[in-house]
């Protein structure tokens, strides 16, 4: 005869319990921390080697760089002046977890550390499930992609605090529309804050790098 | 793909549960999806069975009830069910909406022999 057992119990209740304890962590450190989220190459990297030229000498930072494969992101931004990098490489996972951020946090020291960034592996579906323990979701977004990204990941999207419209210097060239793209993202989330930025002509990164500052 | 790590942790949870009660046989999962949780529940389903293939689970089904959506506007406290992602109050047009439903990614129960 069948037999139904209540379970009720989240499927990743592993990961937020460990995702949890990050929070509990850096919140006793007063640490803010940051989980950078987007497409492939709509400039995560290139966001945080701006943010390390101008900020590393007022806050100090600790980043992780989560990657399918190689560490070449977390060699630019310790070529930037990172001086606390620690690279994931998730040999074929297409997200971070909790756990993996918790092991790389062991290794660092974060004594003196104000800011956390996470930058997570690009993609915009599979890290939305998963809590880092992160303060907010940062999502970027690109003047190359197309304009309706926020209505395609809406999970995404509807999770992050902040989107960063990259790559302004490119607009014209595309059929990217500013406003369809805040309208599509605001329809989703009418809290958003959003910035536009070019990491290539420096355009925009002031108000970026001022957010930040009054964060910490 | 992350089904296929979501699926996993469904067989972690349900080994757990397994043992713990000494269970004989799993005929079924019971699992809770919502719409906007970024889990697709045919990718879920494909991962799951692929995995528990020749496995104390090989043959259990996943029972997926998906979830729809609700907010409740902050401004006018107006319950919706919002449709087609668009968080916009359908009484007073306010985007400040609290998400009530729609995020779930559960397992509810096991079915046993």
């Amino acid at each position: 005869m069948t037999q139904k057992i209540e379970i009720e119990e989240k499927v990743l209740s592993e990961n937020d319990k460990i995702a949890a304890e990050i929070r509990k962590r850096m919140k006793e450190k007063n640490i803010i921390s940051l989980n950078l989220v987007s497409s492939p190459g709509s400039g995560k990297t290139s966001l945080l080697e701006k943010t390390l030229s101008e900020l590393k000498d007022k806050i100090n930072m600790a980043l992780i760089a989560g990657d399918v494969q190689t560490e070449n992101d977390a060699n630019r931004l310790i070529k930037a002046g990172g001086n606390m990098v620690k690279p994931i490489v998730t040999g074929g996972a297409c997200h971070l977890d909790a756990k993996m951020v918790a092991q790389a946090l062991n290794e660092m020291n974060l004594d003196k550390v104000k800011l956390l960034f996470i930058e997570n592996v690009g993609n915009l579906v599979c890290p939305s499930s998963y809590d880092l323990g992160e303060d907010m979701k940062v999502a970027l977004i690109s003047a190359t992609e197309g304009d309706d990204k926020p209505l395609k990941y809406p999970a995404m999207f509807r999770r992050a605090g902040i989107i960063v419209i990259n790559k302004i210097d490119l607009l014209g060239l595309s059929d990217f529309d500013m406003d369809r793209v805040k309208k599509n993202a605001l329809q989703i989330n009418g809290n958003l804050k959003i910035f536009e930025t070019s990491c290539r002509t420096g355009a925009g990164l002031d108000k970026w790098f001022d957010w930040l500052r009054n964060l910490v | 793909m992350h089904e296929l790590r979501i699926a996993e942790s469904i067989v972690d949870i349900t080994l757990r549960e397994i043992e713990r009660r000494n269970i004989a046989a799993v005929k079924s999962i019971g699992i809770r999806i919502g719409v906007i949780s970024g889990v697709n529940p045919s990718a879920l389903e494909f991962s799951f069975e692929a995995i528990t293939t020749e496995t104390p689970l090989a043959g259990a089904k996943l029972k997926i009830e998906e979830i729809p959506a609700r907010g409740i506007c902050r401004s006018c406290k107006r319950n919706f069910e919002v449709a087609e992602f668009i968080f916009v109050c359908p009484n007073c047009f306010s985007g400040d909406i609290e998400l009530k439903q729609g995020e779930e990614l559960d397992i509810v129960y096991l079915e046993t022999e």
